[in-house]
C-alpha cells in the first residue's frame, strides 16, 4: 500500500505532509508507519532527504533524529543523509552530525565519504564551526582515520580560539579509546595544552590528562602553580576534575601535615582536640608546609560555597586527603548533601559531626536508603555524652513502620551498646522485642554474660511468641551456650523443640541440634533421651547439611568403641568459650578509597580508579614545579658596573616572573593577552632603550644565552625559598585580581607589560648620574643566601645598572594599594623623603575617544587617565588604551609609531580578533603641560594620526605632604549652594578634576589637597575653604601656568556643582 | 565520564536514548528495572547501581528516571549533579520537564544534550549560552522559521563561552531596567509527640529576575549578615568580597537564577510558626481508632499563615476514615493511605481543627506506631530568620534600575511525631 502510495508521487505527498504540519507537529512519523510495511518504512524519509527543498530535508532529518532518540534503527537511511553533509543550514547540518556520530561505526565505508567535508570545515574562519566539525570527526570510530583525526587535533591544540583547544582536549580523550598506539603522540599534545592558560581548556584538558596518561605526574610540575590559581575561574565541572587530579599530585609531591598520627593513632585524635598537646607535638617535630601545598589548600577553599555539590564534596575529599587535621574542620558545613561520605569520615573524626548531629535526625518520609546511612552516622556518633540523646532518637525508629528501617536501628543500638560500655544495661533493657533485636541481644550477652541470667529466662519465656528463624536460632543458641546459668529452663526448651522439629526452618534445626549436644555434656541425666530423639529426627532430615551435622554430633558425643579419641575433647569442643563478636560499622574498610570516587560509593574498585598513593616519606624536589621564563633574559643583558645591586634587582626580576606568569594565568581570557605580554617585553625593550641597550650588550658581558638561562633559573630557585613569604602576599594580590574579573583593572595592564619597565629604567639610567649609588644604601637587606649567591654571580652577570629609584616605584604600583602602602616603607626615593606618594584616592570612569571607528577603519581606540603611577618612568602619566577592532578582519600588528615622542609605550599585538577588544597601558610624558601628545597608532596596513590632550589635573600625581615650601599663589572665590557644603561633595568634585591626595586638616570647612606633578615632581597643593554662601579656592604652585589652568578648572568644577 | 543518558518514566518504558561514545544496549537497563523492582517506591531506587561492566547513576526527578551509564571511574556526584543541570536547563526551555514535553520537543531536547556534553564531559551547560547556540521553542518563532526558512540553532559561537562569566551574554536591552530578589525560607523541622522541637533549621534560598541592560555589577548587602554562616553561591558571586566584607557582589546572569542558598541551623533562631495538638489513637479492640488535631500560630511574627495543609500517612491497615473540619477540606486516598487535610488560612480566632474516628481492617493486628503528621504553609512578607536585605548597588551602567524584595516563609521538611 505505502508502495502505490509512494510510487504516485512521492515527492509530493512529501511536500503535501510537510506543509501541512508547518506548525512543527509531529503526527507525521505516526501517519507514515501507519500506511508502510515494515522494511520500507523509511523510504518516505529517503525521498525527502533526497528532494531540493532544505525545508523538507530538515523535516526529514528531525524525524530521523527522533527515530534515533527512541532507539529504533535508522541505520540504511545512511547514504542519503550523509549527501547532507556539506548542507549550508546549520541546523541540518547538525542533525546530520548527530545521525553520523551514531552510526559512523556501523557503515564505515560510507562514512569516510564525509571526511573531506570535516577537514574543509577546520579551516573554517567561524570558532564554532571548527570546533564541531572537530568533535564530530573525532566522534567517528572509524580506525582508517586515526591518522587524519591526529593531524587535526594537532592543529586543533593551537588554535587561536580557546573553545576549539577545548574540542581538542575532548578529541584527544576520543582517540585515546580509538586507538591506543597513538598515546605517545597525545602525550605530547596534552603537554601543550596543559600549558594553556585559558580557564576554558585547563578542565577538558586535565581530564584528557587523566585518561590517558595519569602516572605522567611530571607533566603537571610545571603547571601545577597554574592550575591552582586558576581554578577559581575554571567552569565547575573542569573545578571537580582537577581538584581531584591535584589531590592525588599533592600526596605524592608534598609531606604529610599529619604524620603523627601515624606513630599514635588513637591519641593523636585526643591531642587534635586539645590545642594545647597540639602545640607541644608541633614544637617537637617542625613540620613546615611547603608553599605550594598551602597555595592549593587556600586556592580551594572559597570553593567550599560553590552551589555545585560535586566541587563542594571534591574540595571536602581534598582537605580530607591533604590538609593537616585542624584544618579539616573547615568542610564540615558544606557536607551535609553527601551523607554516605560523611559516614566515612565520621568513623574517624567523630568531632567533626558532632555539633551537627541533629541535622542526621530520621524523617519517617524519607527514603529507605537514606535513613539508613542517617542511622549509621548517628550510631558513628554516639559517645558518652550524646549517647542518651541519640538512644531516645533510636527509639522512635524501632517503631516505625518501615519493618526493614527498624530493625536495622536496633542493630545501630546494639552497635552502640557494645562501643558505649556503661550503656549496655540501659540498651538491654530498652530494646523491646523485635524480632531482631534478639540476634542483637544475642550478640550483648555474648560480650557479658555473667549477670544476664534473668534475660535470657525472659527470652526463653518469649521463645513461644517469636516465629522469625533466625531470631529463634539466636534464642536456642543463647541457651546452649549458657545452659549451665538456666539449668530448669534449657531442657525445657529442647523438649518443645523436640516436638516441632520437623516443621521448623534449617537455622533453627541446627541451633536445635547443637543445644541438645551441649545439654547431653552437661546434663545428660535429663537430657539424653531427648537428644537421642532428636539426632533421629535429623538423621533423615531432607537437607543434608543438617544429616551432616547430625552425624556428626553423634559421633562426638555418644560414645562407643570407633569413635576413639575424639570424644574425649567432646565437651572442650563444644563448650570453648566464644569470643565475643566484634559489632562494627560497615563503613570500616570504605576509607581505603579516595573520598567522593564511585570505587568508594560502590566500596569495590571500579575501572579506572587511580589509587591514592601515601604520602611520600622525603618530599620531592620542590624546584621542579617552577616555571622556566625565557624571554626575560633579554633584560638581564646589562653591562658590568658595580655589584651590590645585583640581589635587589634580581629580587625583583624574580617576582616579575612569577607575578608574571600568574597574572597571565588568572586575568587571561584570550590568547591575545597572553601572548602579548610576551611579546611585550622584547617591544618594550627594543621600542625604549633601543640604541644604548644593543651598544651596551655588546661591549658587556658575552657569555651565551644558555648559560644566562641557567644562571636566571639558579637564582630564582634560592630566591623563592627565601623571599617566600613575600611571595605569599604577592599570590595573596593576585587572586584577589583574578576574583574580581575585571579586565580593565589597571592592575592587570601594568603587571602584564610591566618587565619592560626595567628596560625603560635601564634607559633612564645612563642619563642618570652616580647618585644611584646612595640609593642603594636605603634598599631592605635580603636574607644572607641571597647574598652569598650574589657573590658568586658577579664575575659573571652584572645586574647592577639598574637605577634603583625607578625600579621600587614602578613596583608599588603593581600591587594593589593595600599593599602599596606596606611597601611604601621600602620605597621612599631620597629627592623627595618629605613627600610620600599615595595612591589616587578616586580614579574617575570617564574614557575620551582616541580614535573613531569610522576614521580608524574598524579601530577604535579610547584611551582613560587611570591615575596610578607610571610603570614605565617616573615621570610619565599612565594611560589606560582600550583598542577595540569593530571591523570584520582581524587587525594585526597594532603598535605605536616609532617616531613618536618622549617615552611612550604600547605593545604589539599580533592580532585583534573582529569584535575583540582589548586595554593596554602607556605612559606618556606631558612634561607638564597640557599640550596634546601626538603620535600614530599603526596596524599593519593602515597609520592613524591621532592625541591625546590631557586634563590639567592628570598631570598631578597625590601625595602626602607635610610643610608647604615657597611658591606662586593664585586664588579666586566661587559661590556654593549649601547642599554641596559637604566636605564630601566638595572633594568629590576637586578630585574629579585633579589627581590629588586628601590631607586630613582641622578646620571643619577648609579642605586641602596635595599632589606633585608627573614630570617635574613640582608641588601642587589646593586648599578650598567655605565660607557662608561661597568657596575660596587656592592653588600653590611653583608653575604658574599650571596654577592659573588648574584653577579655572576648579573653578567650573565646584561652581557647576553649585548650579 | 558519562557514556549515555536513557530516560525512563515511572512505568518502566524507555522513551529516549543518547550515547555520546560507542552504542551501549538498552539492555544494560535491566538492572536498573530490577533495582527498581526491589525498591518498591521510585524514590528508594539506590542511585548508584553496580552491574558487570558498566554502573548505573540515576535520579528521579518529575516522575521520569535519568539513568546515566558509567563504564569508569567517576565522582558520583559529579554525574548526579549534571543529570540535575539537565532536568533544570529541560524545565528552563519547555517550562516543565515531563515526559510529553520531552516527547513533544525530542529534536531540541536531543541538539541540547548533544550540546551539553561531548565525549562524555560537561561542555556547555550554562542556560543563557545554550539560549544562544539552540533557541527556546515559541509558537512565533516556529512559524517564522517556515516561513524564512531561518532555523533556531544558533550560527556563532555564544560570547559568554570565551569569557570569564559564561553566565552572561553580551548587549543585553532592556526598556525596563529591572531587578527583583525574592528570599525564600524553608523550615525543616522535627517536633516530638510533646511538641518541642527535636531538631530545626532554615533552608533558604535567594530567587533573582535578573532584567538589566549592558554589563551591571551589582552589590546586594544585608542587615544582618552574621545569620549567613553556611552559604553557597551561584559562580557569579566574587567568593572573596563575602568573605572580606559580608556583602554579595557579581555580575548577575540574565534572567532567572538562583543567586544564593543558606543554611541556619542554630536552633534558638528557628522560630516554629505553628504548634499542633493531636491525639491519634488506635483501640485494641473493635479495629478503630480516633484521630484529633487542632493547628495554632505560635511564633508567627505577626503576619498570617496561609496554605496550611496537614498530610498523614497513614498505616496500611487503616481502611476509611470518618472526620469532620471546622475549617477546610479533607480527603483520604484509600490507595496511597494519604490523608490530607488543607486548612488554607489560619484564623488565630477560631482555631482548625479535625476530628473524628478511624476504622481499622478487622482482624489485622494495630498499629505499633502512630502516623507522623507533615505540615505544609506559607507566611508571605517574612524571612522566617529575620534576614533583611538591606540595599542594593549597581556599578558600570548609568541607567536606574527599579529594584524589588520580596519575602516568603515555607514549611519544608516540616513533622511532627505522635
Amino acid at each position: 500500500m505505502s508502495l502505490s502510495y509512494n510510487e504516485q508521487s512521492p515527492v509530493e505527498s512529501g511536500v503535501d505532509a510537510a506543509l501541512e504540519n508547518s506548525g512543527g507537529s509531529s503526527s507525521i512519523p505516526a501517519a507514515f508507519s501507519l500506511f508502510s510495511a515494515d522494511y520500507k518504512k523509511n523510504e518516505d524519509l529517503k525521498e525527502m532527504l533526497e528532494s531540493n527543498k532544505e525545508s523538507l530535508k530538515l523535516e526529514a532529518m528531525k524525524r530521523v533524529v527522533e527515530l534515533i532518540a527512541k532507539g529504533k534503527n535508522a541505520s540504511e537511511l545512511f547514504p542519503a543523509v550523509v549527501k547532507n553533509v556539506a548542507s549550508k543550514n546549520i541546523e541540518l547540518k547538525k542533525l546530520v552530525y548527530v545521525y553520523l556520530v551514531r552510526y559512523a561505526e556501523e557503515q564505515q565505508d560510507l562514512a569516510l565519504l564525509s571526511i573531506s567535508t570535516f577537514q574543509r570545515a577546520l579551516k573554517d574562519p567561524n570558532q564554532l564551526i571548527r570546533a564541531s566539525a572537530l568533535r564530530v570527526l573525532s566522534s567517528i570510530r572509524v580506525p582508517i582515520i586515526v591518522p587524519i583525526m591526529m593531524l587535526a587535533i594537532k592543529e586543533a591544540a593551537t588554535d587561536l580560539s580557546p573553545y576549539v583547544r577545548k574540542t581538542a582536549a575532548h578529541a584527544i580523550q576520543k582517540l585515546h579509546s580509538l586507538d591506543p598506539d597513538q598515546k605517545e603522540h597525545l602525550i605530547e599534545v596534552i603537554e601543550k595544552l596543559l600549558k594553556d592558560k585559558s580557564t576554558l581548556v585547563a578542565g577538558s584538558v586535565v581530564m584528557a590528562f587523566e585518561e590517558v596518561c595519569p602516572d605522567r605526574i611530571d607533566l603537571i610540575h610545571k603547571n601545577y602553580r597554574k592550575l591552582c590559581n586558576l581554578l577559581v575561574d575554571v567552569e565547575e565541572w573542569g573545578q571537580v576534575v582537577i581538584i581531584h587530579m591535584l589531590t592525588r599530585y599533592a600526596r605524592t609531591q608534598f609531606l604529610s601535615p599529619w604524620r603523627e598520627d601515624a606513630v599514635f593513632d588513637e591519641n593523636s585524635e585526643k591531642a587534635f582536640y586539645d590545642s594545647e598537646d597540639e602545640r607541644k607535638m608541633d614544637q617537637n617535630q617542625p613540620y613546615i608546609m611547603d608553599p605550594d601545598h598551602r597555595l592549593l589548600l587556600r586556592n580551594t577553599k572559597p570553593l567550599l560555597q560553590s552551589r555545585n555539590t560535586a566541587v563542594v564534596m571534591a574540595v571536602a575529599q581534598l582537605y580530607w586527603h591533604l590538609a593537616p587535621k585542624p584544618e579539616i574542620t573547615v568542610v564540615t558545613k558544606s557536607l551535609f548533601v553527601v551523607l554516605q561520605n560523611i559516614a566515612t569520615m565520621s568513623i574517624h573524626r567523630k568531632g567533626m559531626f558532632e555539633p551537627f548531629m541533629k541535622s542526621f535526625y530520621v524523617r519517617s518520609t524519607d527514603a529507605t536508603h537514606i535513613k539508613t546511612l542517617k542511622l549509621e552516622i548517628l550510631t558513628n556518633l554516639a559517645n558518652e555524652a550524646n549517647i542518651s540523646t541519640i538512644l531516645r532518637e533510636f527509639q522512635t525508629y524501632v517503631k516505625s513502620q518501615d519493618k526493614a528501617f527498624a530493625a536495622a536501628t536496633i542493630q545501630a543500638i546494639g552497635r552502640c551498646a557494645t562501643n558505649i560500655s556503661e550503656v549496655t544495661d540501659t540498651c538491654l533493657n530498652g530494646l523491646t522485642v523485635v524480632a531482631e533485636s534478639v540476634v542483637v541481644i544475642k550478640k550483648l550477652l555474648q560480650t557479658q554474660p555473667s549477670q544476664h541470667s534473668d534475660i535470657i529466662k525472659h527470652m526463653a519465656k518469649l521463645f513461644d511468641n517469636i516465629t522469625v528463624p533466625m531470631a529463634r536460632a539466636s534464642i536456642l543458641w543463647l541457651m546452649g551456650e549458657y545452659c549451665e546459668r538456666v539449668p530448669k529452663i534449657a531442657p525445657d526448651v529442647l523438649r518443645k523443640m523436640a516436638k516441632s522439629f520437623t516443621s521448623e526452618e534449617d537455622i533453627v534445626k541446627l541451633q536445635t541440634v547443637n543445644l541438645a549436644a551441649k545439654l547431653y555434656l552437661t546434663n545428660s541425666k535429663q537430657t539424653k533421651l531427648l537428644t537421642q530423639y532428636i539426632l533421629n529426627l535429623g538423621k533423615y532430615d531432607q537437607n543434608y547439611d543438617i544429616r551432616d551435622r547430625t552425624r556428626f554430633i553423634r559421633q562426638l558425643i555418644v560414645p562407643n568403641e570407633k569413635s576413639g579419641a575424639l570424644s574425649k575433647y567432646a565437651r572442650r569442643i563444644l563448650m570453648a568459650p566464644k569470643p565475643a563478636p566484634v559489632l562494627q560499622s560497615a563503613f570500616k574498610d570504605r576509607d581505603r578509597f579516595q573520598l567522593g570516587t564511585l570505587s568508594h560509593t560502590l566500596n569495590s574498585q571500579a575501572t579506572g580508579y587511580l589509587e591514592l598513593s601515601d604520602w611520600p616519606a622525603v618530599a620531592p624536589d620542590q624546584s621542579v614545579r617552577n616555571v622556566e621564563v625565557i624571554e626575560p633574559v633579554k633584560e638581564t643583558e646589562a653591562p658590568k658596573h658595580g655589584k651590590t645591586k645585583a640581589a635587589k634587582s634580581d629580587e625583583k626580576f624574580y617576582s616579575d616572573t612569577e607575578e608574571e606568569e600568574e597574572e597571565e594565568g588568572s586575568s587571561s581570557e584570550d590568547s591575545s593577552s597572553s601572548s602579548s605580554s610576551s611579546s611585550s617585553e622584547e617591544s618594550g625593550s627594543e621600542s625604549n632603550s633601543g640604541d644604548s641597550n644593543k651598544s651596551q650588550s655588546e661591549k658587556g658581558s658575552s657569555e651565551s644565552d644558555s648559560d644566562k638561562k641557567k644562571k636566571t633559573q639558579k637564582n630564582r630557585k634560592i630566591l623563592e625559598q627565601t623571599s617566600a613569604g613575600k611571595n605569599r602576599t604577592q599570590k595573596d594580590e593576585e587572586t584577589v585580581k583574578s576574583d574580581s574579573r575585571s579586565e580593565s583593572e589597571p592592575g592587570s595592564g601594568s603587571s602584564s607589560s610591566e618587565s619592560s619597565s626595567e628596560s625603560g629604567s635601564e634607559q633612564e639610567s645612563d642619563s642618570d648620574s652616580g647618585t644611584d649609588q646612595k640609593k642603594n644604601k636605603s634598599k631592605p637587606v635580603l636574607p644572607s643566601p641571597v647574598s652569598k649567591v650574589e657573590k658568586k654571580e658577579v664575575s659573571l652577570l652584572d645586574l647592577d645598572d639598574f637605577s634603583p629609584g625607578p625600579v621600587t616605584t614602578p613596583k608599588s604600583s603593581i600591587l594593589s594599594p593595600s599593599l602599596l602602602s606596606d611597601l611604601q616603607g621600602l620605597a621612599i626615593s631620597p629627592s623627595s623623603s618629605a613627600l610620600q606618594a599615595s595612591s589616587p584616592v578616586f580614579v574617575p570612569e570617564t574614557s575620551h575617544e582616541l580614535l573613531h571607528r569610522m576614521t580608524g577603519k574598524g579601530l577604535s581606540a579610547q584611551y582613560r587617565f587611570t591615575r596610578q603611577p607610571c610603570i614605565y618612568g617616573n615621570n610619565m602619566v599612565s594611560l589606560q588604551l582600550t583598542l577595540n577592532n569593530g571591523g570584520d578582519q582581524a587587525l594585526e600588528n597594532i603598535h605605536i609609531s616609532e617616531k613618536s615622542f618622549s617615552g611612550q609605550t604600547v605593545h604589539c599585538f599580533k592580532r585583534l580578533e573582529p569584535q575583540a577588544s582589548v586595554s593596554v597601558s602607556m605612559g606618556v610624558d606631558f612634561n607638564d603641560s597640557t599640550q596634546a601628545a601626538n603620535f600614530q597608532l599603526c596596524t599593519k596596513e593602515d597609520e592613524f594620526s591621532v592625541s591625546i590632550q590631557p586634563a590639567v589635573g592628570e598631570l598631578l600625581q597625590p601625595v602626602s605632604m607635610s610643610k608647604l615650601l615657597g611658591m606662586n599663589e593664585s586664588s579666586a572665590t566661587v559661590a556654593m549652594t549649601p547642599e554641596n557644603f559637604s566636605s564630601q561633595s566638595v572633594s568629590r568634585r576637586v578630585l574629579s578634576v585633579a589627581n590629588l591626595g586628601l590631607i586630613p586638616c582641622t578646620p571643619e570647612n577648609t579642605h586641602r589637597f596635595s599632589g606633585k606633578t608627573v614630570s617635574s615632581g613640582s608641588v601642587v597643593l589646593v586648599s578650598v575653604s567655605l565660607n557662608d554662601a561661597d568657596a575660596q579656592i587656592t592653588v600653590n604652585t611653583e608653575k604658574t601656568i599650571m596654577a592659573s589652568m588648574l584653577l579655572r578648572q576648579l573653578l567650573t568644577a565646584l561652581s557647576n556643582s553649585a548650579s | 565520564m558519562i557514556h549515555s543518558l536513557f530516560l525512563i518514566n515511572n512505568v518502566g518504558d524507555l522513551f529516549l536514548e543518547k550515547h555520546w561514545k560507542s552504542v551501549i544496549s538498552r539492555s544494560v537497563c535491566d538492572y536498573f528495572f530490577e533495582a527498581r523492582e526491589k525498591a518498591g517506591e521510585p524514590d528508594n531506587v539506590p542511585p548508584v547501581i553496580r552491574t558487570p561492566h558498566h554502573y548505573l547513576i540515576n535520579i528521579y526527578r518529575d516522575k521520569i528516571f535519568f539513568v546515566s551509564v558509567i563504564q569508569t571511574e567517576v565522582p558520583p556526584l559529579f554525574v548526579i549533579e549534571f543529570l540535575h543541570r539537565v532536568v533544570e536547563t529541560f524545565q528552563d526551555y519547555f517550562g516543565e520537564c515531563s515526559e510529553t514535553i520531552i516527547k513533544d520537543n525530542l529534536v531540541i531536547v536531543y541538539e541540547l544534550l548533544e550540546e551539553m556534553l561531548d565525549n562524555g564531559f560537561p561542555l556547555a551547560t550554562e542556560s543563557n549560552i545554550l539560549k544562544e547556540l539552540i533557541r527556546p521553542p515559541n509558537i512565533l518563532r516556529s512559524m517564522v522559521n517556515t516561513i524564512t526558512g531561518s532555523s533556531n540553532v544558533g550560527e556563532t559561537l555564544p560570547t559568554g563561552q570565551l569569557s570569564t562569566i559564561p553566565w552572561r551574554r553580551a548587549g543585553v536591552k532592556y526598556t525596563n531596567n529591572e531587578a527583583y530578589f525574592d528570599v525564600v525560607e524553608e523550615i525543616d523541622a522535627i517536633l516530638d509527640k510533646s511538641g518541642s522541637t527535636v531538631f530545626a533549621e532554615i533552608q533558604g534560598v535567594i530567587e533573582a529576575c535578573v532584567k538589566l541592560s549592558g554589563m551591571p555589577d551589582l552589590t546586594l548587602s544585608f542587615m544582618n549578615p552574621r545569620l549567613l554562616d553556611d552559604v553557597s553561591f551561584h559562580p557569579c558571586v566574587r567568593y572573596k568580597r563575602w568573605e572580606s566584607e559580608r556583602v554579595i557582589s557579581f555580575i548577575p546572569p540574565d534572567g532567572n537564577f538562583q543567586l544564593m542558598s543558606y543554611q541556619i541551623s542554630a536552633q534558638n533562631l528557628v522560630a516554629i510558626p505553628v504548634y499542633v495538638k493531636q491525639n491519634i489513637c488506635f483501640f485494641e479492640t473493635g479495629s478503630s481508632g480516633r484521630l484529633d488535631i487542632t493547628v495554632g500560630p505560635k511564633q508567627t511574627m505577626g503576619k498570617t499563615v496561609e496554605c496550611l495543609v496537614v498530610t498523614i500517612h497513614m498505616p496500611k491497615v487503616v481502611l476509611s476514615v470518618h472526620l469532620n473540619a471546622t475549617q477546610g477540606t479533607y480527603n483520604y486516598d484509600l490507595v496511597t493511605k494519604i490523608l490530607v487535610w488543607d486548612i488554607g488560612r489560619l484564623n488565630p480566632q477560631k482555631l482548625p481543627c479535625l476530628k473524628g474516628s478511624l476504622s481499622l481492617q478487622s482482624g489485622a493486628p494495630k498499629p505499633e506506631e502512630n502516623p507522623s503528621l507533615n505540615i505544609d504553609l506559607k507566611i508571605q512578607q517574612l524571612a522566617i530568620s529575620g534576614l533583611k536585605v538591606n540595599r542594593l548597588d549597581m556599578y558600570g551602567e548609568k541607567y536606574k534600575p527599579f529594584k524589588g524584595v520580596k519575602y516568603v516563609t515555607k514549611a519544608g521538611k516540616f513533622q511532627v511525631r505522635t
